[in-house]
């Protein structure tokens, strides 16, 4: 009889997706080496002056943050899918949505707060004016555990196709805009001087919604995926 | 003896296809149910069934009485699966697997030393699972059983890439799984060196043509 509690149970999954994911080191840096590259990229291309690189660093920085969510989309569930960890994880005697957010937070620790904590450095690349860092940092805080819990829908529905990717983005892209456009309407207020309390809140909102429907969403499509 | 699994006029249809209908069975405590068939019979099917991974297009299983549907989770708590995927972390050590293993099936290990060594596997302990054989990491997947408590053991093809001693091996912990009133569902193409009363043996075969 297994005994063990619910906690328990998401607990360990979380410390061994962790462990496997240290094992694989350049997993977790080539989305961040992604960001910083285009990130580089930029200043060389449209020229160091500061007017136009101020203005348009928010967009850069978001859309790079979106398309290295892509990167390693694919790789979430397909490991566990493949080894038939993923049949186990609907045995275990847990709430599957409860599992689903562990391997999302997981997740996030692993790919958004990196970004969070990268945020100065592509700010400072790109000129943006210093009052605005703030709040980049803050989108990217309530924005990047979106993108890990859509991601997590995405790659669970398509897990169990040979080759999900394109489907996948074209899945995702989608439910990703609405971020990308408060998030750069929430730094551009600051520029101009107005508070962007209002759009960071209404990140934040659509972030408690998504991480409140996304488990039970990835719990459904890992059911019909190990079917 | 008490019954442990109980299936009722169980139907399956995969792809259009009907793999067996009306299929019923009962299995009691220390006894073994060997299923055979040809592949793609749908022997698999029946097991994922039983474990709780597929939906039976009609029928009903019973674990102690109790419909499955009724409360999965206490289901879950009974029964122990092992398919044909492993579930090994390719990118953890042999003990590392064990641990996390062993506490996702409600289990602390007291000495997983000894464990490693009743499988085999000591002295590679601390080598990643993807550079092991196919052999020694069945080997790792198939520790569960030697400490699990479940009343259910589910096994798909369990022999799979195992040699001779460890098939042996098997056996041995299969005769204590069913003194300990457990119970055994599995498939395997190969033979059973089993006799007596406490094998059962059912054949499906894919029933249209």
């Amino acid at each position: 009889m297994n005994n063990a509690s619910t906690w328990q149970l998401i607990s360990c999954i979380m410390r061994r997706d962790l462990a496997v994911a240290l094992r694989r080191r350049s997993d977790i840096i080539n989305p961040l080496l992604f960001v910083v590259i285009v990130v580089t990229l930029f200043p060389l291309a449209v020229g160091p002056g500061p007017d136009i690189l101020g203005r348009i660093a928010t967009g850069v920085i978001w859309v790079a943050a979106l398309l290295s969510a892509l990167l390693g989309s694919e790789r979430l569930f397909r490991d566990d899918f493949l080894d038939g960890s993923l049949e186990q994880l609907v045995l275990l005697p847990a709430p599957l949505p409860a599992l689903a957010l562990g391997k999302i937070i997981v997740h996030w620790l692993l790919s958004g707060l990196p970004l969070v904590i990268l945020a100065p450095l592509c700010a400072l690349l790109l000129k943006l004016p210093m009052d605005a860092w703030g709040v980049l940092m803050l989108t990217l805080l309530v924005g990047t555990p979106m993108l890990s819990a859509m991601t997590a829908v995405g790659a669970a529905l398509t897990v169990s196709l040979g080759r999900g990717g394109a489907l996948l983005s074209l899945l995702l892209l989608p439910l990703f805009i609405p971020l990308l456009i408060f998030a750069a309407a929430a730094v551009e207020s600051t520029l101009v001087g107005t508070s962007a309390y209002g759009q960071v809140l209404l990140l934040a909102g659509l972030m408690l919604l998504t991480l409140t429907l996304a488990p039970l969403a990835v719990a459904a499509a890992i059911r019909v995926s190990v079917n | 003896m008490s019954v442990v699994l109980e299936a009722q006029q169980l139907t399956s249809v995969r792809a259009g296809r009907t793999l067996f209908s009306d299929l019923s069975w009962q299995l009691a405590a220390g006894e073994i149910l060997h299923i055979e068939g040809p592949n793609g019979a749908g022997k698999s099917t029946l097991l994922r069934i039983v474990a709780g991974l597929l939906q039976p297009l009609e029928g009903n299983v019973l674990l102690f009485g109790q419909p499955q549907r009724e409360d999965p989770e206490h289901w879950q708590r009974q029964t122990l699966f092992i398919g044909h995927k492993p579930a090994v972390k390719a990118e953890l050590t042999a003990l590392e697997n064990l641990y996390f293993q062993s506490r996702l099936d409600g289990v602390q290990l007291d000495d997983p030393w000894q464990l490693l060594e009743t499988v085999g596997l000591l002295g590679l302990e601390d080598i990643p699972a993807q550079q092991l054989s196919a052999g020694q990491q069945r080997r790792i997947a198939l520790a569960r059983l030697f400490y699990s408590q479940a009343k259910l053991w589910i096994l798909d093809e369990p022999f799979t890439a195992l040699d001779t001693r460890g098939i042996d091996l098997l056996h041995q912990r299969f005769a204590e799984h069913l003194e300990h009133g457990g119970a055994l569902l599995l498939t395997s193409h190969q033979p059973l060196t089993w006799s007596g009363e406490r094998l059962q043996r059912l054949r499906i075969e894919a029933a249209d043509e």
